[in-house]
């Protein structure tokens, strides 16, 4: 059987969500192939005129375009911009972000539980980009959130999984798909979130900021694979003294 | 008007569509807002645009 995730009533194979930002137009096809995504973020922002190409145009079809409401300082923002991304018209799903902390750019838990029920309730599938804390999380379950996305570490960073073992209890505790966003820097850290059990891995930066964009897109794609196979195996014990992997028998000495 | 912060000379009449034509906008590719109401792309024929009316007009760019 296929091992597949849901966000809401979606249901896909690629546990790797790949940003958009930060690079051009033309490595982004690549970048999307390489990677193997199935979704990919965007920003929705002022059109500029006599602005002609267009980011979708460079979009592979068939790929699950999930908006973010970056720039949203409120949820009443955020709404808004979510509102405005459906009306393009590329689907409902969108990525909560509500921040008025431009120097860590940390997300404000309780706009965005706000703006995920509102949005929830308006039929969005609602994937809302958090601080990893377990109350915040059950809120936005029970304000109909299809997904949580806790940070790493803070956006654009690299830094890794800085926040690990909260989202650890995230992956315990919480009913919904974990995925890990923000602050990912290389793939090990990718691989590492997966085999603590998150259900996919969002990253940007470090694709963006690559020397080869396709190519690190490629190695996140393998890793996030790795990650999740190790996690399904199930992890090997660990023990405080060592334990002989050689037969004990047999030694020619004796 | 004022279109995304600048502001536009217009004539009267004006309807959605035609301010996005004359401007250059593809219509599948941007959503619109008239004083912060959304106005669906069933109405951009049919929506008049008046002078002291303030537009966004917004598209997907790249971002995380």
């Amino acid at each position: 059987m296929a091992d597949t995730f849901k966000i809401g009533e979606h249901e896909f194979t690629s546990r790797f969500i790949l940003g958009s930002g930060k690079y051009s137009l033309d490595l982004i096809k690549a970048a999307v192939e390489h990677a193997g995504a199935q979704i990919v973020t965007l920003a929705l922002r002022r059109a500029t005129l006599g602005s002609i190409d267009n980011i979708l145009d460079y979009i592979p079809e068939g790929v699950t375009l999930l908006p973010n409401t970056s720039g949203a300082r409120n949820a009443e923002e955020a709404i808004r911009i979510a509102r405005l991304a459906r009306e393009v018209g590329c689907g409902d799903f969108i990525k909560i972000e509500c921040i008025h902390d431009s120097k860590y750019l940390l997300p404000d838990n309780y706009e965005t539980i706000k703006a995920t029920e509102v949005l929830a309730k308006e039929g969005f599938v609602v994937m809302p980009y958090m601080y990893p804390d377990l109350n915040a999380a059950r809120d936005l379950v029970n304000a109909g959130a299809a997904a949580i996305m806790p940070l790493g570490a803070p956006i654009g960073t690299n830094k890794g999984l800085l926040t690990k073992e909260f989202i650890q209890i995230l992956v315990y505790e919480i009913d919904l798909p974990i995925i890990v966003d923000a602050g990912i820097g290389k793939p090990s850290q990718a691989c590492e979130a997966m085999e603590m059990g998150c259900a996919a891995v969002m990253s940007n930066t470090a694709i963006a900021t690559a020397g080869d964009i396709p190519a690190m897109a490629g190695a996140f794609k393998q890793a996030i694979e790795a990650g999740r196979t190790a996690y399904l195996s199930g992890m090997g014990r660990i023990l405080e003294k060592a334990s002989a992997s050689s037969p004990l028998t047999g030694f020619l000495a004796d | 008007m004022k279109v995304n912060g600048e502001i536009i000379p217009v004539s009267d009449g004006l309807t959605v569509s035609s301010l996005l034509e004359q401007q250059g906008y593809q219509v599948s590719r941007i959503a619109v807002e008239v004083n912060r109401e959304i106005i669906p792309k069933a109405q951009y024929d049919t929506h008049i645009l008046h002078e002291d009316d303030v537009i966004e007009i917004v598209c997907f760019m790249g971002g995380g």
